[in-house]
């Protein structure tokens, strides 16, 4: 029904464009000037027509089930149902209109489901009507300010800019979204475990608030010592140390090369090779590092008498700082060329070797670029998920040691929500609290890269 | 003196070289780390192309399948076939007992009734005959015959017993054993059972996420686009909307997952585990790459090609209609094609929306669930079995190869399109 409807405003569109249209050519057949091309005319018309009627059309789908709900349940209002109860007859009563229902029919709830089945064909009738009389009032005032002759071309263009404008929010929408759907169940979380106790504490154990019987009431102290989150937090920048310790000088290294010393032909294939790096999806780095580098690495300590442990930070950390090579060579690269030839000009002059050029001239010049890209390689670090989901251990070790396996913000939020969640336990909230925390890290090391790389751009230009 | 300066240059010349090796170097670890890596994506994965077959004789015994004699097609549908399947396992080792009977069973995969009963429906003519019939291989038979299998573990660290191999080898050595192209990887579904798994399921759910967010995140990032490039007043609030956008295309992925699960699922009580939802997720990921890719090739349009059109009077937005955003679609239709191939390899954002259930049917629509290309990798490579690292493997070379064929597309419409300015 909805379907058919929707077509038909799409179609009742596209015959008013051709039909405004038409009626353009009209007055321009009675020898009147047109204020504007014909086909805005037509423009005008179809807005008329469609954009009143889908905003009705929009409106109606989000507010029909809860007012028919209302309605139905109103038959039960002062019997003192608890809401669950309510939400469940109402359940059965669509089931039963839908003639789905199995369990023992009650005559209460057969009248709902009738009231419900009379609700809804009220509700589908007098959408149509008033839709369809939508369409009529506003294209007739349409057609009328068309034979008029009046402006068509700026209201137009005025509803394809709002149109532009609307777009353009998305972006502040979805950071908008992000906080909402982090914010409130971190409020909840922080009611029951202290702030204190998640950013000091130094047990991380969440498993244990998942015993727990849901009848009894949630009792705070029940969960001290288990939501400590210094383990994970050491953990994640432990890890994303040891992939910078990678990163940064082959990155580094590699950018310098193509920027200055790489002839055409070897950077012309050098450069989109290491940005392959870049392209390969994060699960396939963990994968490589869960199943290669990982018993690699502990056959290798074994044989020097090292305990290893399988999913050690060092292979975790270690395919990670693979993986940002590309990002900090191809930002650096970019920040090098970018500084003046003048600069190396002048060096040159006074007698210096190329690599005494880089290091005292070109890279105190694009520090702050460089800086930038590493900040944005560490964020990236700190964000990455796939690699330490399937290459780093899933216990939170509080550990200085390479070898040992410890765990990351975003492994504890894939381990917490694999599977299904019960929204208001503290242990879904636990790792919206940690989505939250991960958030604000990676928004102040953007937000600061960002502004330094847009500085750096701004002093060459 | 002389010496002196003379030794000075040469460390120079020395420290030059030094540095310029370092660089070489750097770039040569890159490479190497490529190449190990695409080496050994390859090398355990090319065998998932082939599978085993153990081509065992079947008596189609019309009693022992509780048919009559001239049966119609629906008797035929209908009938048992699981005796006598397994009465042509044990019949490969007549003096079997109970216990190796069991194992002889546990050689071919549990769907071997059903390949029986193809080959009867294929052709009736064959009840009351014996016909040499493909079965698919247990998956740890499969490995042996690859090679992937150690033979020489003591028995009981194996999960193929020695009665097994026994029986195994006679049948190679009767050329009994034969390996084709593995067609059910890219026709069935996921499995628990390695040998019978596929990325039909996975595949589709791809396609569908992948189209979700194009639809979404291509109007809406591109309008956005001509917006703050055309339109946009210079003024605070278009300032606060391109932080928010650069800000965006570097918020971690997983994040953008928690957004799905916070909004998407408990407030806007989308069903869970379906592709619709996943693309929805993703294409708010692709939203600030493809807004700044757009942004980037509206402004690569030369100014002189909007005052023209001014001049001539057009409007405002008739010019940016007709003439500046036709102009810069090659570079945003690039740009959207690398969005989506990022899109196509994300995994943590799906796991949070429950893309990571266990789907054994193929998804018909964005709204029956399933899982993805990236997902299914992980779901394989968390899995114990033996079977499943080569599926693994084989399942990274086809994501690969769409990643590859998207991005030559990029460069192909960017290098054949776009117009050069100079």
């Amino acid at each position: 029904m909805n379907l058919i409807l929707f077509t038909f405003i799409v179609l009742l569109g596209f015959t008013s464009y051709y039909f405004g249209r038409k009626k353009a050519y009209t007055i321009q057949s009675t020898k009147k000037r047109l204020t504007a091309l014909p086909q805005f005319y037509g423009y005008y018309l179809a807005i008329w027509c469609a954009i009143p009627a889908f905003i009705i059309f929009s409106l109606w789908a989000i507010f029909e089930p809860t007012i028919v709900k209302l309605l139905v349940l109103s038959d039960y209002s002062n019997q003192g149902y608890l809401d669950d109860e309510l939400n469940l007859i109402y359940e059965k009563t669509k089931a039963l209109s839908r003639g789905q229902f199995t369990g023992e029919i009650t005559p209460f709830i057969e009248a709902s489901a009738e009231k419900y089945l009379s609700l809804r064909s009220i509700a589908q009738s007098s959408k149509v009507v008033i839709v369809l009389s939508a369409i009529i009032a506003s294209v007739a005032y349409a057609y009328k300010r068309i034979s008029s002759n009046s402006r068509t071309r700026e209201p137009v263009e005025k509803f394809l800019k709002a149109v532009l404008f609307t777009a353009s929010l998305a972006a502040i929408l979805t950071t908008v979204g992000i906080v909402f759907s982090l914010i409130f169940q971190t409020i909840d979380f922080f009611k029951v475990i202290p702030l204190f106790d998640f950013v000091f504490g130094t047990h991380w154990y969440p498993a244990k608030a998942f015993v727990r019987d849901s009848s009894e009431a949630l009792d705070p102290s029940m969960y001290s010592d288990t939501f400590g989150a210094v383990p994970i937090f050491a953990g994640t920048f432990f890890i994303a140390f040891i992939a910078m310790c990678v990163a940064i000088p082959i990155g580094l290294m590699s950018g310098i090369y193509l920027a200055e010393y790489a002839s055409y032909k070897v950077r012309q294939y050098a450069k989109p090779l290491i940005e392959i790096l870049a392209g390969i999806p994060t699960v396939v780095y963990g994968f490589f590092a869960a199943l290669t580098v990982g018993p690699f690495l502990k056959e290798l300590g074994t044989s020097m008498g090292l305990e290893v442990s399988a999913e050690s930070a060092l292979a975790a950390g270690g395919v990670m700082g693979i993986m940002i090579i590309p990002f900090i060579s191809s930002l650096s690269d970019d920040v090098i060329t970018s500084v003046p030839q003048s600069l190396r000009d002048g060096s040159y002059a006074m007698g210096a070797t190329k690599s005494e050029t880089i290091k005292r001239v070109i890279f105190p010049a694009a520090l702050p670029g460089i800086v930038g890209s590493i900040l944005l390689g560490v964020s990236r670090a700190i964000g990455e998920t796939m690699i330490v989901v399937m290459a780093s251990g899933l216990a939170a070790n509080l550990t200085l040691n390479p070898l040992e396996s410890t765990s990351t913000i975003t492994a504890q939020i894939v381990v917490i929500l694999i599977g299904d969640q019960a929204f208001g336990d503290p242990k879904t909230q636990a790792a919206f609290a940690l989505g939250m925390s991960l958030f604000l890290v990676t928004l102040c090391l953007n937000i600061v890269a960002l502004r330094v790389v847009k500085k750096y751009r701004e002093k060459y230009e | 003196m002389n010496k002196n300066k003379e030794q000075l240059l040469n460390k120079r010349y020395k420290a030059e070289q030094r540095f310029r090796l370092y660089g070489q170097s750097a770039i040569f670890m890159a490479l190497l780390f490529l190449t190990i890596f695409i080496f050994k994506i390859f090398s355990t994965g090319y065998s998932a192309f082939q599978k085993t077959w153990l081509i065992v004789p079947v008596n189609f015994d019309a009693e022992l399948m509780m048919l009559d004699e001239n049966p119609t097609k629906q008797d035929i549908e209908d009938a048992d076939y699981y005796e006598i399947a397994l009465q042509s396992m044990w019949n490969l080792d007549p003096n079997a007992n109970e216990d190796q009977q069991n194992q002889l069973k546990r050689m071919v995969s549990y769907f071997f009734e059903r390949e029986i009963k193809q080959e009867l429906l294929k052709d009736p003519n064959l009840l009351g005959k014996t016909k040499e019939v493909y079965l698919t291989a247990s998956d740890d038979l499969d490995q042996v015959f690859k090679g992937n299998y150690p033979r020489d573990l003591p028995e009981d660290q194996r999960r193929v017993s020695d009665y097994q191999l026994k029986i195994f080898d006679q049948l190679v050595a009767n050329g009994n054993v034969e390996s084709k192209f593995n067609i059910s990887f890219f026709t069935n579904a996921d499995s628990r059972e390695a040998e019978l798994a596929g990325i039909a399921s996975s595949f589709m759910g791809s396609i569908f996420s992948i189209l979700v967010c194009l639809m979404i995140a291509f109007p809406v990032a591109v309008l956005a686009a001509i917006y703050l490039e055309e339109f946009a007043p210079k003024n605070r609030f278009t300032d606060f909307i391109e932080v928010n956008i650069n800000n965006l295309a570097a918020v971690p992925s997983i994040v953008f997952g928690l957004l799905g699960l916070g909004v998407l699922l408990a407030i806007f009580q989308l069903p869970r585990s379906t592709p619709l939802v996943g693309g929805i997720t993703l294409s708010l990921m692709t939203l600030p790459t493809i807004i700044i890719a757009a942004r980037a090739s509206l402004k690569a349009v030369p100014p002189s090609i909007r005052e023209a059109a001014l001049a001539m009077g057009a409007s405002r937005m008739q010019t940016t209609m007709h003439h500046t955003v036709p102009l810069s679609m090659p570079g945003t239709l690039s740009g959207t094609i690398i969005g989506l191939a990022q899109a196509l390899g994300e995994t943590a954002p799906l796991i949070l929306i429950g893309m990571v259930a266990f789907v054994n049917t193929i998804p018909g629509s964005p709204m029956d669930p399933a899982a993805s290309l990236p997902v299914q990798i992980y779901i394989w490579a968390e899995s114990a079995e033996r079977g499943f690292v080569e599926k693994v493997s084989a399942c990274i070379m086809v994501l690969l190869g769409f990643l590859i064929i998207m991005n030559l597309f990029a460069q192909i419409i960017r290098h054949k399109f776009e117009k050069k300015w100079s």
